[in-house]
């Protein structure tokens, strides 16, 4: 079956959100690396966001986390983190060994169970301590592929040589979007850089950061009160393409195609996109996928720039959320990926009341 | 379930039960502030403790945080290297990778001041003379072995003082003392 069929079933599956969902606050703190614990990063995102919307944790009726014990290297680390949270008295939690964007999804979902008022999702990551090459070689495949170690890198210039060689994108488009997304100043350095990955260079590939993000969501019932203009969830659908790199078509996205057709993303005009590009063929794609242009206004930040493993997604959410906040945008696209080359794709449409 | 076919050469050949694909990764550990600051002065043979910025509960070993309410600590405290037992156990069998003579004492120990205990051994001690609310003292490495390490402590010891009352003791002692505090 060709991956187009695949959408063409599906597509009757778009998601209708019962109860209205907005993101009222967002904290977020990046950097190459750090030397403070989990625990140390998170507890003043935490608290800023509770002291912008007045919230205490007891007044929080769910809270939920991403994150991965592959960085931290220690099994149950999400638990040490909860230090940053204050579960006492207890608190209703849970944990998602995603990025933070899927976190916040299985948020979305309790509060169209109508349990829920407000709640805060958080995530975080910290690649330095470990290589997080083979980290993401771990995710790969058990048998046929994590044991000869693919880093990061060769598995997207894989992907990058059938888009180029198919003519899906060119070397040009590449080095644009590398200007674009900031990791050089102008073609002619693009051009000049040795090949990292052939045929990927540096300025194609993401520079990793620690980092963490947290957001407070509310209900239609309180957000007005928590928020000013409050950045409402009005789309959101996550979907997975193949683990198995033999059943994928490197140079599609199916999974993305129709997790924008399902968040309702072609319902009105997009004026922010945040998306989470670890690579310069990665933006390209996801732009083909989702039938996005190429945006006036640029992101507020860049995963290519510093892409924090686990917290890049939610941070997406957050950026978009920050543009509906301050007025830039009254209709905001979020996206949020993981697994190797775009395998899980997740979209989430962010908008504004207009006056 | 469908009948899988393999070329004729493998015929009669032991099916795969189980395959090794060994993973290994390794990591720089970076204890954070807290616990820096913590084991620089353990290296000096100090004990601190964290003042939690809440309630001033006193939180031994520090880890930066009062996880109670999420709040940051940077507040540390001295504390004295004698405390009592608040709980404890006696291990019988052998653990691998363990070189203790059997019986040993495992015992949760609240240093006097801390509204918190951690995990310790106590030796010098028979295990059926341990009980909870025993005061014990500290027992240090040679100096010159002592360094940025949970094993500057190789025991805690009693020190033959009377013991704490059972209703004060560890955990339930937090409860005598908030108590106390909201009295007074």
């Amino acid at each position: 079956m060709r991956p187009q069929e695949f959408g063409a079933g599906m597509s009757e599956n778009k998601v209708k959100p019962m109860r209205k969902v907005a993101v009222v606050a967002a904290a977020s703190r990046q950097e190459e690396k750090m030397l403070d614990t989990e625990v140390e990063l998170m507890i003043p995102l935490i608290t800023e966001v509770r002291a912008k919307t007045g919230l205490d944790q007891t007044d929080i009726g769910f809270t939920c986390s991403g994150s991965s014990d592959f960085l931290a290297g220690q099994a149950f680390s999400f638990v040490m983190t909860l230090d940053a949270v204050g579960p006492v008295p207890p608190i209703a939690e849970s944990h998602v060994e995603m990025d933070g964007a899927w976190a916040l999804y299985e948020t979305w979902v309790k509060f169209q169970m109508g349990v829920i008022d407000t709640a805060l999702v958080y995530s975080y990551g910290k690649p330095s301590p470990g290589s997080l090459q083979d980290v993401l070689s771990t995710q790969l495949d058990p048998y046929y592929v994590a044991p000869l170690w693919p880093d990061a890198h060769s598995v997207a210039a894989l992907q990058a040589r059938l888009l180029l060689e198919q003519g899906t994108i060119t070397s040009d488009e590449l080095a644009d979007c590398a200007v674009r997304t900031g990791t050089v100043e102008n073609r002619e350095d693009y051009f000049s850089q040795p090949l990292l990955a052939d045929p990927l260079r540096e300025a194609d590939c993401p520079t990793y950061a620690d980092g963490g993000v947290a957001l407070i969501l509310s209900s239609e019932e309180k957000a007005n009160e928590l928020c000013d203009r409050p950045a409402w969830i009005t789309g959101i659908d996550h979907r997975i393409d193949a683990h198995h790199f033999g059943a994928r078509d490197f140079t599609a996205v199916p999974s993305v195609r129709l997790a924008a057709q399902n968040a309702g993303v072609h319902d009105g005009p997009i004026d922010s996109t945040e998306l989470h590009a670890a690579y310069t063929t990665h933006d390209l794609l996801l732009r083909k996928e989702m039938g996005l242009d190429i945006p006036e206004v640029p992101q507020r930040s860049y995963p290519i720039q510093a892409d924090t493993l686990m917290a890049s997604g939610l941070l997406r959410i957050a950026e978009a959320a920050r543009s509906i906040w301050d007025g830039s945008a009254n209709r905001a696209l979020a996206h949020a990926t993981a697994g190797p080359i775009l395998q899980q794709n997740l979209v989430c449409v962010l908008e504004g009341e207009q006056d | 379930m469908t009948e899988i076919s393999v070329p004729s050469s493998l015929d009669g050949v032991e099916p795969v039960q189980s395959v090794r694909t060994p993973i290994r990764m390794e990591y720089t550990f970076t204890p954070g502030v807290a616990a820096q600051t913590y084991l620089r002065e353990f290296a000096n043979k100090k004990i601190l403790g964290n003042v939690s910025p809440v309630d001033g509960a006193v939180l031994v070993p520090p880890r930066g945080a009062d996880p109670r309410h999420g709040a940051l600590c940077d507040e540390f405290i001295e504390m004295p290297h004698t405390g009592h037992i608040g709980s404890f156990c006696v291990t019988n069998v052998p653990i691998p990778g363990r070189e203790l003579e059997l019986p040993y004492i495992s015992a949760w120990i609240f240093l006097d001041g801390a509204d918190i205990g951690f995990l310790n051994l106590v030796a010098e001690c028979p295990p059926e003379e341990c009980r909870i609310g025993m005061r014990v003292e500290a027992v240090w490495k040679p100096d010159e072995e002592i360094g940025m390490t949970a094993e500057n402590i190789l025991y805690w010891r009693p020190t033959g003082e009377p013991d704490i009352p059972f209703e004060a003791a560890g955990v339930r002692g937090w409860h005598v003392r908030k108590q106390g505090k909201t009295n007074a």
